[in-house]
């Protein structure tokens, strides 16, 4: 049997150097088995380096599923976004080769492994990107799911549901660091956090870690070298904006 | 499997005596060796007919028992099995006698109730340290052990809040023992440490009057009074209790949070020593609330906004929350005192929420000789109190951030070593004349302090003239 030890990474978004710092950081802890929840690209300078990564990592069998940003550059479906996240799309579909864009359109938009459920966005209707920003959100990703641990990214903050017994979601700010009791005997949606692109005023990189042998998830947060990121995207010619909200976290 | 029982093993553990029955879970003392601690085993009652919370408790114990540091003021948590297989935890044995021998013949004396409140004070603030909670203070549920530490037992609807709150949301009936339950966990709020508390004010009321502070509510409707009902003064029942024992008590109960105690460290200072008591209008209170003032507060009490949860490690303090520094006013000379004085005043510049404890040590009053007014031992304290008064003054630190202590002891290293785990002493500064070139050794008294105390010490010298 692999390691037990799962580490969960979404919203790389081709942020090289926060995904690099987050992939030490976990493997120190132990980890072997890796899962990447989508929005592998889109924002960040380095595109090309982080899908050549991950895809290595997926040939070694971490899961890998499609996140919106992906599904724009690959061309698959209309996906709405704003202007600077348009214009990085458009400048990432430029900038990969056939490979990395082969290896985005065989992404599927869930897996599934025994009582887990990996999704980029919410369970219901992965296709349409809905936002698990509340209860009733989660609640629909989690009774779509029929899973006891769903694993998720898409909003950008850390954040953990667990189903009541009345039926509601009740959520939960995870404490970086801080291993929580996951107990099988009731449902659990994480969220992960983005590891490229943090929005809560703290530049550091998330991510998670599950211990599946002792029911065990801890959120993370990794100091990264945000600077070097943010000058990539300078020297890109990507929208100032982009660079800037990796220096303030926002 | 069958019902386990005396004689049972589970994991290796040998079921002993039955030592308690309880409506969630039964506890077993456990025999045969496992080590230095006694140990018992708790096992939920779980399975038809009984009710899901006591899976639940059974889970939040185990979470919030795991996450605490350990610490003599709760048990410490051995081994636990598997909610889905085999749900038991092991902890350790509390020697020590319940809350209950005490409230069952109370009222009893002010100095008793301070005593005992303060400790359990003490036990509650090492537990909102660690952005715990306790949420279900019974007599039942504080044990005191021989030498007067009060320990909280059952975690089981405890909150902690780095870990998921599984029983947020079970807000049709609010769990918990409705005696003395806070008003803002009658509506739902569970992450207050102010409402253990409110709990700890109710304790100290049955105490001192030998009646619970609203009955025993049987009704939701009942329940919600205390949102608009003030209780029955303690001097109205009892009118021995003494102005600053109401006071405190008065204090813990407030409806809104936000004008109770802020921390319950707070209480067991005031209640280890009533003089702190800053007596108002609480304290001299011989009669409710007139019915005019309770409508108008049974109007209010329907939009009630409860306050919001202090956020958690800053409204309790970080551990380092009290410096102790030790004196000998009349002994020392000048320039160690102002030492001393700059050493705090860093302290105090870098920590704007410390509090500083000025402490010195006389022998017991049996060794004085003189019988006159001047060497009484009244007399005495006071001297050394103004000393360290007139010390501490130029600090100009406020009423609240600076007290006195006079501790009376033949060993000083042992009296302030045993004042700082008594107080959860973060740092203490202790000065010595002797600088490090002309001594081979520390004093005996400083290297005593830095062998044995709980906390950090630092030893201050005055500056070398020139």
């Amino acid at each position: 049997m692999p390691s037990p030890k799962l580490a969960l990474f979404a919203d790389v978004h081709a942020n090289l150097e926060a995904v690099t710092a987050c992939l030490e950081h976990a493997q120190a802890l132990g980890a072997e088995r890796y899962a990447f929840l989508g929005d592998l690209v889109g924002y960040g300078a380095d595109p090309v380096a982080v899908l050549d990564l991950i895809e290595r990592y997926a040939a070694g069998g971490a899961v890998v599923v499609l996140g919106n940003h992906d599904a724009a550059v690959a061309g698959r479906g209309r996906v709405r976004m704003n202007a600077s996240a348009r214009a990085a799309i458009t400048w990432t579909q430029a900038q990969l080769g056939d490979r990395q864009h082969a290896f985005l359109a065989g992404l599927p938009l869930v897996v599934r492994q025994e009582n887990t459920l990996f999704v980029h966005a919410s369970a219901a209707a992965p296709e349409r990107w809905a936002y698990v920003t509340g209860a009733t959100e989660a609640e629909r990703s989690m009774k779509a799911a029929n899973a006891s641990y769903i694993f998720s990214g898409h909003v950008h903050e850390q954040r953990l549901y667990f189903m009541g017994a009345a039926g509601r979601p009740v959520p939960f700010q995870p404490v970086a660091g801080t291993p929580i009791p996951i107990g099988r005997n009731r449902q659990w949606l994480a969220i992960v956090g983005s590891t490229g692109q943090p929005r809560d005023r703290n530049t550091a990189a998330c991510y998670a870690l599950a211990d599946l042998e002792r029911d065990r998830l801890t959120f993370f947060r990794v100091p990264y070298d945000y600077a070097s990121a943010a000058g990539k995207i300078r020297s890109a010619g990507l929208p100032e904006r982009l660079a800037r909200r990796l220096e303030r976290g926002v | 499997m069958n019902s386990p029982g005396t004689g049972s093993e589970i994991d290796g553990f040998h079921l002993g005596e039955l030592i308690h029955v309880g409506s969630m879970a039964s506890i077993y003392r456990l025999t045969g060796p496992h080590g230095p601690l006694p140990l018992v085993m708790k096992i939920p009652r779980l399975g038809p007919g009984e009710r899901a919370v006591n899976v639940i408790g059974f889970e939040v114990c185990r979470t919030v028992l795991g996450a605490l540091t350990q610490s003599p003021r709760y048990p410490t948590l051995v081994a636990y099995g598997d909610v889905e297989t085999l749900p038991y935890l092991v902890m350790e044995f509390i020697e020590g006698t319940g809350l209950e021998v005490w409230s069952d013949r109370a009222p009893i004396a002010p100095d008793e109730i301070a005593r005992l409140g303060s400790a359990l004070a003490l036990a509650l603030h090492a537990l909102h340290r660690q952005d715990a909670v306790h949420l279900d203070l019974k007599p039942t549920n504080v044990l005191y052990r021989p030498n007067g530490e009060a320990v909280l037992i059952d975690f089981g609807l405890a909150h902690h809040g780095h870990y998921p709150d599984l029983l947020a949301e079970e807000l049709r009936f609010p769990v918990g023992n409705w005696v003395y339950m806070a008003p803002e966990q009658v509506l739902g709020v569970r992450c207050d440490p102010r409402s253990d508390i409110y709990a700890l004010g109710g304790l100290l009321y049955e105490l001192a009057t030998g009646r619970l502070p609203f009955g025993r509510p049987r009704s939701r409707r009942e329940l919600r009074r205390r949102l608009y009902r003030d209780v029955v003064p303690p001097c109205a029942l009892v009118p021995a209790t003494p102005g600053w024992l109401q006071e405190i008590i008065l204090r813990c109960l407030e409806v809104d949070a936000r004008d109770r105690y802020a921390t319950a460290e707070k209480v067991a200072l005031d209640l280890a020593d009533a003089s702190r008591v800053e007596i108002t209008e609480r304290g001299s209170r011989m009669r409710r609330a007139h019915w005019w003032t309770v409508f108008r507060r049974r109007v209010r009490a329907r939009r009630f906004q409860p306050a919001p949860c202090p956020p958690p490690s800053t409204s309790v303090g970080p551990p380092v929350s009290i410096v102790l520094v030790a004196l000998a006013p009349a002994q020392s000379p000048a320039p160690l005192l102002e030492a001393l004085r700059d050493t705090t005043r860093s302290l105090i510049a870098a920590d704007d929420r410390c509090r500083v404890a000025c402490a010195t040590v006389v022998p017991p009053a049996a060794a004085l000789s003189g019988e006159g007014d001047e060497n009484s031992a009244t007399g005495r304290h006071i001297r050394r109190l103004v000393e360290l008064r007139r010390w501490a003054r130029p600090l100009h630190l406020p009423e609240e951030r600076v007290t006195y202590h006079v501790l009376e002891s033949g060993k000083p290293a042992a009296a302030l070593i045993d004042y700082a785990k008594m107080n959860d002493v973060g740092h203490m500064l202790i000065g010595t004349s002797r600088d490090g070139a002309s001594a081979q050794r520390l004093p005996g008294i400083c290297a005593q302090v830095i062998a044995e105390a709980p906390c950090s010490v630092t030893v201050v010298r005055p500056r070398p003239p020139g």
